[in-house]
């Protein structure tokens, strides 16, 4: 369990977070099948609270990562690549979860400046084609259907206006790195404070073992991997001969 | 079970990948293909990366093919001379397919050049292989005997270095495994596999060499260029999976030791009308996929060039 008091730019606000997740880390062990990350919190007021309704939305983010998205269409009658562009900076995951339907909590304007949304979360999509939108929506899409990217509306419990929690679930195929999550309050769909905090996403054991060696010692690594099949062969082969000469 | 792939970085189901490899093993025990033609489109499918599932496939087919060759050593059907020959042919040729396949990524469009060509030789193989063994097969009945052997007398047979294959009983120049050689191995490189499916026609058909020593002679080459194969993605992409390997080949190698005993129990033109429609099956699989629209017409592919 790790609690984190990390409110941001709180000068002058009446509001603050007070907040913790139920994992910091995450290894990724050779039977990893995806974690369950419990986010939870408490508003902290120096005043009364305000007469408008409070809404709190957490995120949680994956490495950016650059993508090159290709669009297929038809030529000559066969299927093939006609058009590639280059997503600068995508998130390998982004989950937000919400206290309310998303435009009932936050504005446009608000969700560009702290990029909020999925759409947002995406950086700097290339030019090269006349209708990029398609290209961010195929990131979103694809990336949605592999669970990578989740918009979790009206999932993140709100008590008496001051106690929240959440949980968001992190799939087995993730990428190593720092993950950040963060969680915004907001009054008149704007935001009025926020806090984060990262989670370590990593390898550990043999997964790790196996990595670094891939990339520290490449030819040994391909020796080896040589040498494990080789073994493997030449054992089905033998136990093989001995059970059919018995 | 579940089980995490530290460098697909994708979690899988163990016994899924342990049965993909005895069905391809077997497959390459019986009829002296990698596999890999298989094999590397049904990992796409299950959500490995491309790159890790070439790689990785490339090292299961060294598994599986020395598996396979051991048992046809013991039957003495692996023609070691004719296997060197063609086996400097096939680095040669990798080597020249490298240069090609990389050519090929600069100018874009390599993905449908790999397709293409696999439909196409896919396609012409198994169509000529299938119509070949049907004829036998239809000619064998009527005769009621073993067909006779095929003589290739003309041009092949007055080229000059002249060598004798013993355990092909050919009397044969170098110089047409050699290009055999060369052509399967540029054809691997680019494509991605080991060239079996490619060779084991070639053998048969342009060598003229008896299917029984076929299958094992192919297996001793593959194991050759896919291991040679294995070490170059290993030490220029990263990309060869150990784990993914390890559950791929257990599978493999107890399949391919069935499939080889499988093989003797089928007549020559039965393997290879068997090898023929699993060809023409992959082809038909391939050229739908180009001809119809696919359902998600985006793809994601990490950039490159950065």
């Amino acid at each position: 369990m790790a609690m984190l008091i990390v409110p941001l730019g709180a000068t002058g606000q009446e509001e603050s977070i007070v907040a913790g997740l139920s994992q910091n880390t995450v290894s990724i062990t050779a039977n990893f099948n995806g974690s369950e990350i419990l986010i939870f919190g408490a508003v902290q007021r120096s005043a009364p609270a305000p007469e408008e309704p409070l809404g709190v939305i957490v995120t949680i983010e994956g490495p950016d990562q650059a993508l090159t998205v290709r669009r297929l269409d038809r030529n000559y009658g066969i299927w093939m690549n006609v058009e590639a562009v280059e997503v600068d900076a995508a998130p390998t995951f982004y989950a937000v979860a919400t206290t309310a339907p998303f435009d009932e909590i936050i504005t446009s304007t608000e969700d560009l400046r702290y990029r909020i949304s999925i759409p947002r979360a995406i950086r700097a999509v290339g030019t090269g084609s006349d209708r990029p939108g398609d290209f961010t929506d195929a990131v979103i899409r694809i990336r949605t259907d592999a669970g990578l990217y989740q918009v979790l509306e009206s999932t993140v419990n709100l008590r008496s206006e001051t106690l929240f929690d959440t949980s968001i679930a992190l799939p087995a195929n993730l990428v190593e790195g720092d993950y950040l999550a963060r969680i915004f309050l907001t009054r008149g769909r704007e935001v009025v404070t926020s806090f984060e905090t990262e989670i370590e996403v990593a390898k550990v054991g043999l997964e790790r073992l196996i990595f670094n060696l891939a990339h520290e010692r490449p030819l040994i690594y391909g020796l080896l991997s040589l040498f494990i099949a080789i073994v493997a062969g030449w054992s089905a082969s033998a136990v093989f001969r001995y059970i059919l000469s018995n | 079970m579940l089980i995490y792939l530290p460098i697909a970085e994708v979690s899988v189901n163990a016994f899924l990948l342990l049965g993909l490899g005895g069905l391809v093993g077997i497959l390459s025990g019986m009829f002296g293909v990698g596999g890999g033609f298989l094999m590397t489109p049904l990992l796409f499918f299950i959500g490995i990366p491309p790159a890790v599932a070439v790689a990785t496939e490339a090292n299961q087919i060294v598994a599986s093919s020395f598996s396979g060759v051991l048992a046809h050593f013991k039957r003495k059907t692996v023609d070691l001379k004719m296997g060197g020959v063609l086996l400097v042919g096939g680095l040669v040729g990798a080597a020249l397919g490298v240069q090609l396949f990389n050519a090929l990524r600069a100018i874009g469009q390599v993905d449908l050049l790999v397709k293409l060509s696999y439909v196409v030789f896919l396609g012409i193989i198994g169509a000529l292989m299938f119509v070949e063994s049907l004829n036998a097969i239809r000619k064998s009945r009527k005769a009621g005997g073993p067909p006779p052997r095929r003589h290739h007398r003309g041009w092949i047979h007055a080229l000059p270095f002249k060598t004798r294959f013993r355990t092909s009983g050919l009397y044969l120049s170098v110089i047409p495994p050699l290009v055999v050689g060369v052509a399967v191995g540029v054809l691997a490189a680019i494509m991605g596999v080991g060239g079996g499916f490619i060779m084991v026609p070639a053998m048969i058909y342009i060598l003229g060499m008896p299917t029984k020593v076929v299958v094992g002679t192919s297996l001793f080459q593959i194991i050759f260029v896919t291991a040679f194969t294995t070490l170059l993605h290993a030490t220029t992409n990263f990309t060869v999976d150990m784990v993914l390997a390890v559950l791929l080949l257990i599978g493999g190698v107890i399949g391919a030791q069935i499939g080889a005993r499988i093989g003797v129990y089928l007549k020559a033109e039965q393997l290879r009308i068997l090898l023929a429609i699993m060809v023409l099956g992959v082809c038909f699989k391939l050229a739908f996929d180009l001809l119809v629209q696919p359902s998600e017409l985006f793809s994601l592919g990490v950039a490159s060039g950065h």
